[in-house]
């Protein structure tokens, strides 16, 4: 590194930066050029760049230039039974930084019958006064009634949030039944949201749960047991029903086990709009740690759904995080100490769900996927940054580097070995899930709104500095597709003539009434058909045999009718 | 067509000698030692001697009756002569089937088959297809028991003789799926008990399994009589019943194992849809499953989302859409598939067998196929309606129609659906055809007119129901004979604790026995069907294959097209908990999955603490069923084997970060809680 003007003195909060000699790494191409940014965006891409004299200068050397990585997926700060996570805004951002991770996506948790917008103003006065990147908000919606879909409605349209998440866990609490998420995901298709979703069947969980607990399994190896990932498969199974039926953009967080990313690769090839998320712990570890005789390291595991204990569960995910079934890395970060882990010792129940690895992310996707060959460079920014962009509409802003995008970039060196460990973490927990293993890859220069945070090993990062990024409806992404299909998935009645032989007389009791539940809310107001609709068939013009057309006159009104007195 | 016939005898008979056992026994050869010993079973003579292995040939084993020469040896002419009619294969090209019966004592008989009491019967001549073999056989029955299988049988005199002529002889039909005395509304369906098993014998059905299904609130013992009853009363043929639950609470239980312990049954029905009448959320689900495995039952279960389709059954009536077309677009095969696929995960969680009824979509049944291929317990049911046609009759212009098609989940619209269920069937994924066959008049359809969710859902398919499946199986060569068998009777049996009694042809087995035509072709028509009902699905389609002889509890009750019952003779046939074929693998799956915790050294860094405030409580469920009170907490078992998937990790003995754990003391760091 290299000052052009001595007179500089250095100073940390440069405003305009050029990297010289890097190989800029896109989601769809790589090339050499050299970059210069001003006032946080990028101006300039190219060789030979005219810039201004004095402008603080570093030397790429060649080495990889890649947008700043998204963090899809954290938990910072969240509250949890009147205590709140270990690593707040300010250290979980500064983890992410010192991971090569320029912006957080959080997740708001509203109390059930809290009001979400409150949620929403209070995550970002926490956010606002500690967070060191930008940052953005996911709402997610823990009860269901009208005025929730006002306060969903307010915060789309103005206050940028566009992804929400519905809990198919945690009954009792979080937990939504199959029509709330129904009514959920249709609101979402219609006003461009992206509806998110933690799958796992709460129901049997619940009953799993008691089971374990009455055979004196208290440890956390109850957690997993009682959570065995058929359950996740099957809820994931279930949504993507659901947001197939509604015609919304689904979203699984946390794809933990192969059967839950093999449902998901299924979804895709039938067309299905639907993007899946496997997190940092899912790549990098497996649930074996749940049996480990050191009940803290073992309760450090615990995060929901559980982490498969099938070890060739990393290797299979990143597979198919190489081929693009699954879409996007998030880590899911949400640390507990261990004293707060500890409220669950004699109950798996209690056990806080959560695991770390904001600062892991980039390191063990290039580790587990580049290194070994599964995945090129363009995609590793792919998974890591630009698609997390593109399904949060800030794409290009973040998630590339172009004229006029942020200035959030990593210069990654791909040969650093560093080895992790909870003494040079930069998160507060006492343990890391991924202690020990040694992780190829890692960020040698974080900019981050255009200034240099992470230089030689040394973060500089300031609490307060991060913006809120209002994610805008609608991302092209998802709903390219899904307006698409709204168009042609109208659906026509056929028009016939009125039914006028005889009706059987029965007795209107509601209670051996009608299979279906939706009389209620839905009368036959309408005897009144609209005879000019299309008679749209899908068996084609089948009347041609005549048989029918006699048919009808085959039992008149009159005659026949003892069959209706049959008994 | 004479000519045909022969080829169909001479080709069939190749599988018989290959699936017989050696009759001599092979040579033991001797074991070669060293260089110079002879090649093994060099001398031996190399000519296969077929007649030896050949089963109902003439042969060196057993010298067949000489008044009964096959047709294989080609002495054609000397065809039949056993009693007193001479049938030659010239005779049956006039269309009527190569089957006789005869009388050595025509008089008497026939006498005694007027009163539809011949209690003695011989069946000469046919061939035996049960679901693992075919041969040659005789089958004599006497008081609705078959009491010999073989050749040259020493029956006594004056006996019926039916001459089967190599026509296929196969245990009844057994259909596990029909509601022929669930009123909808008030209103009964038009197939009762007598209507019902009356079409039921006529195409080859020997015996029914109803659903009994009580309304949420009634008594499941009550119900479960007053189907008894009405069978009791109506039913020409034997019957079983399954029982629906159709809401669970605690006093259910009492209910299910007095039926399981005393009233022999072993299989209930459960609802995913019905929202607000039948349908269970999924934690009632599980209970419902744990319990029935632990009585032994098998789990039936409707599977459809009923949450969505209640949904986008007021979306699709606020659409305007109120015609028959609108059920299949408020049932997707999607929410068919989704609830299998759930239904399946519960089966597994509980170790419970699960049987799904209607399987009607091809999505439906691959979900099925991929958890039979994980090893899950699980059973699929296909129905007549949806091997034999599709759901594009929705979309007809003539209400009637369109509404006789109405059923639950509705057929697929995709008309490749029933192609798809035959292959699977033909394979094993699928294992039983059911009907399904609940029968309502048009009138009693048009009760929803004006309102799809209205119209009373089932279809018809009793009768037509073994016919399809030869006709689009087996005639299509995608299924042979025995698989045929299989999945029209002896799965069903086995499936529901019947078997050997029902669904094999062997001594000691119920004389439930079909004479089975496989050339005969027939067209489907209201006017020709048994069915009350006024619009047959099937209207208009040609089928090949029927029966041409029905035997029921060993009298003959149809007979080249005429059906001689008698209502009230069906029995009861009470089933016993604990079916092999479903609850082997269960008992050794039980024993496996066990668990065991891990025994730890208790924790006693510090502890949170966390405010007793109720509102908070964790997001684990089950705080309020399993207070962590009613445990023996703190004396762990020591005994317990340390069983870890992970083995001993290295770091497991080393008390890392031990000095982290007061990191966070109770009394530091508290601030923490404030903050928010």
């Amino acid at each position: 590194m290299s000052y052009q003007g001595k007179k500089n003195i250095p100073k940390i909060t440069s405003e305009r930066l050029l990297i010289k000699g890097g190989r800029i790494v896109n989601d769809d191409q790589s090339f050499y050029a050299d970059i210069y940014m001003e006032d946080g965006v990028i101006k300039q891409i190219g060789d030979n760049l005219i810039v201004p004299g004095g402008v603080k200068t570093v030397e790429a050397d060649g080495k990889m230039v890649i947008p700043g990585g998204i963090d899809i997926h954290t938990h910072l700060q969240m509250p949890f039974r009147g205590t709140s996570t270990v690593d707040d805004f300010s250290q979980g951002t500064k983890a992410a930084l010192a991971g090569g991770t320029t912006m957080i996506v959080d997740h708001v948790i509203p109390e059930p019958g809290s009001s979400l917008l409150e949620a929403f103003e209070r995550w970002r006065e926490w956010a606002d006064e500690k967070a060191c990147c930008d940052y953005s908000l996911h709402v997610d919606i823990t009860h269901w009634n009208d005025s929730v879909r006002q306060e969903a409605l307010s915060l789309i349209k103005e206050k940028g949030v566009n992804s929400f998440q519905v809990y198919m866990a945690f009954k009792d609490l979080y937990q939504l039944s199959n029509s709330e998420i129904y009514e959920i995901f249709t609101f979402l298709g219609e006003h461009g949201g992206i509806a998110q979703v933690h799958a796992e069947n709460g129901e049997i969980i619940a009953e799993e749960q008691a089971r374990m607990l009455e055979m004196g399994i208290t440890g956390p190896e109850g957690h997993v047991l009682s959570r065995p990932e058929e359950l996740e498969a099957e809820a994931v199974f279930r949504a993507v029903t659901i947001a197939s039926q509604t015609n919304c953009p689904l979203y699984v967080t946390r794809v933990m086990s192969k059967s839950a990313a093999d449902i998901i690769s299924q979804a895709r090839k039938k067309g299905n709009v639907v993007f899946g998320e496997p997190i940092t712990a899912s790549l990098g570890t497996d649930g074996t740690h749940y049996w480990s005789k050191n009940w803290a390291k073992a309760a450090s595991f615990v995060t929901s759904p559980p982490l498969s204990p099938d070890p060739t569960t990393p290797d299979y995910l990143s597979t198919l995080l190489a081929s693009g079934d699954l879409s996007v890395v998030g880590s899911a970060h949400c640390t507990f100490s261990v004293a707060q882990k500890a409220i669950g010792k004699d109950d798996f129940t209690q056990i806080p769900e959560g695991v770390n690895g904001v600062e892991e992310r980039m390191s063990v996707i290039w580790d587990k996927a580049v290194v070994t060959g599964k995945m090129d460079e363009n995609m590793f920014v792919a998974v890591t940054s630009t698609n997390a962009a593109k399904i949060l509409n800030l794409y290009p802003r973040k998630g590339r580097i172009a004229v006029g995008s942020d200035s959030d970039l990593v210069i990654w060196d791909t040969d650093a070995i560093r080895t992790v460990t909870a003494k040079t973490h930069h998160s507060a927990a006492e343990y890391n899930v991924f202690e020990g293993m040694e992780l190829r890859g890692a960020p040698l220069l974080v900019i981050c709104q255009g200034k240099i945070v992470l230089e030689d090993g040394n973060l500089h990062a300031t609490a307060g500095t991060g913006r809120f990024i209002p994610c805008s409806p609608f991302p092209d992404f998802a709903y390219k597709r899904i307006n698409a299909r709204k168009q042609l998935a109208i659906l026509k009645a056929v028009p016939r003539g009125m039914y006028d032989g005889p009706v059987s007389e029965f007795s209107p009791m509601s209670r051996g009434g009608t299979p279906s539940a939706s009389t209620r809310n839905s009368p036959t107001k309408a005897p009144v058909r609209n005879l000019h609709q299309s008679g749209f068939t899908l068996s084609g013009p089948e009347e041609a045999p005549v048989r029918p057309a006699g048919r009808r006159t085959f039992m008149p009104p009159g005659g026949r009718s003892n069959i209706t007195s049959l008994s | 067509m004479s000519d045909c016939r022969r080829q169909w005898n001479r080709e069939d008979e190749l599988p018989v000698y290959l699936a017989k056992p050696i009759a001599t026994g092979p040579n033991q050869r001797q074991k070669s030692h060293g260089m110079f010993s002879s090649v093994e079973g060099a001398y031996d003579n190399k000519t296969i001697d077929f007649d030896q292995y050949a089963v109902g040939r003439k042969g060196n084993r057993s010298s067949r009756s000489s008044s009964r020469e096959r047709i294989v040896d080609g002495d054609f002419e000397d065809y039949e002569i056993s009693g007193g009619t001479i049938s030659s294969p010239g005779e049956r090209d006039d269309g009527r089937p190569g089957v006789e019966i005869t009388d050595q004592a025509e008089k008497e008989c026939r006498y005694e088959q007027n009163n539809g009491k011949s209690e003695r019967l011989l069946i000469k001549g046919g061939r035996v297809v049960n679901d693992d073999q075919s041969l040659y056989a005789d089958v004599y029955v006497e008081d609705g028991i078959i009491k010999q299988v073989g050749e040259n049988l020493i029956v006594p005199g004056g006996i019926k003789v039916i001459e089967a002529n190599g026509c296929m002889v196969i245990p009844g039909g057994i259909d596990v799926n029909t509601c022929l005395h669930k009123s909808y509304l008030g209103t009964p369906p038009v197939d009762d008990f007598y209507q019902g098993t009356k079409a039921a014998l006529a195409g080859g059905t020997t015996m029914i399994i109803d659903h009994v299904t009580p309304q949420p609130g009634d008594s499941l013992l009550e119900a479960f009589e007053k189907w008894q009853e009405a069978a009791d009363k109506k039913s020409c043929c034997d019957y079983s019943l399954h029982v629906d639950i159709p809401h669970w609470h605690e006093g259910v239980k009492e209910e299910l194992e007095q039926l399981v312990q005393e009233k022999g049954i072993n299989s209930f029905q459960v609802y995913m849809a019905y929202k607000g009448l039948f349908q269970m959320p999924d934690s009632q689900l599980y209970e419902a499953f744990s319990f029935l495995k632990e009585q032994g039952a098998v789990v039936l279960v409707h599977a459809e989302n009923g949450d969505l389709i209640a949904q986008e059954q007021s979306k699709i009536l606020g659409m305007g859409i109120t015609g028959p077309e609108g059920h299949p677009l408020s049932r997707p095969e999607e929410l068919e598939a989704e609830a299998v696929f759930r239904a399946i995960t519960l089966g597994n969680r509980v170790n419970c067998p699960v049987y799904i009824t209607k399987v009607m979509s091809k999505s439906a049944a691959d979900t099925v196929t991929n958890a039979r291929k994980k090893g899950s317990v699980v059973f699929g049911e296909p129905i007549t309606a949806s091997i034999a046609t599709d759901g594009s009759h929705y979309w007809s212009k003539n209400w009637v129609k369109a509404a006789a098609h109405v059923i639950s989940p509705p057929l697929s619209p995709d008309p490749t659906t029933p192609d798809h269920l035959h292959s699977l069937l033909a394979c094993g994924d699928l294992q039983v055809v059911g009907s399904g066959h609940c029968a309502y008049s048009t009138s009693q359809k048009a009760i929803g007119k004006d309102n799809f969710t209205l119209i009373p859902e089932g279809t018809n398919g009793v009768e037509e129901r073994m016919g399809f499946v030869w006709d689009k199986a087996v005639a299509m060569g995608k299924m042979d004979e025995n698989q045929f068998v299989a999945v029209t009777s002896t799965n069903a049996a086995k499936i529901f604790n019947l078997y050997p009694r029902k669904g094999r042809i062997a001594v000691g087995s119920d004389a439930d026995i079909v004479i089975w035509d496989p050339d005969k072709i027939k067209t489907i028509t209201t006017k020709a069907q048994q069915s009350a009902l006024e619009y047959n699905i099937f209207e208009g389609m040609e089928c090949r294959g029927g029966p041409v002889y029905v035997v029921s509890q060993g009298r003959i009750v149809f007979e080249e097209g005429k059906l001689q019952v008698q209502q009230g003779t069906g029995r009861f046939i009470s089933r016993k908990p604990f079916p092999d074929i479903a609850y082997q693998r269960i008992k050794y799956r039980n024993k496996v999955m066990s668990k065991q915790g891990v025994s730890r050294g208790m924790y006693d860094g510090p502890v949170y603490d966390i405010p007793a405030t109720p509102k908070y409580i964790t997001p684990a469920p089950s705080a309020k069923t399993s207070p962590t009170t009613h445990q023996p907490p703190p004396i762990r078992n020591l005994h317990q084997s340390n069983f870890s998937l992970s083995g001993a990790q290295i770091d497991d003995n080393i008390p890392r970060r031990s000095g982290h754990r007061i990191v966070a003391p109770p009394g530091g760091r508290s601030n923490i809680t404030s903050l928010g």
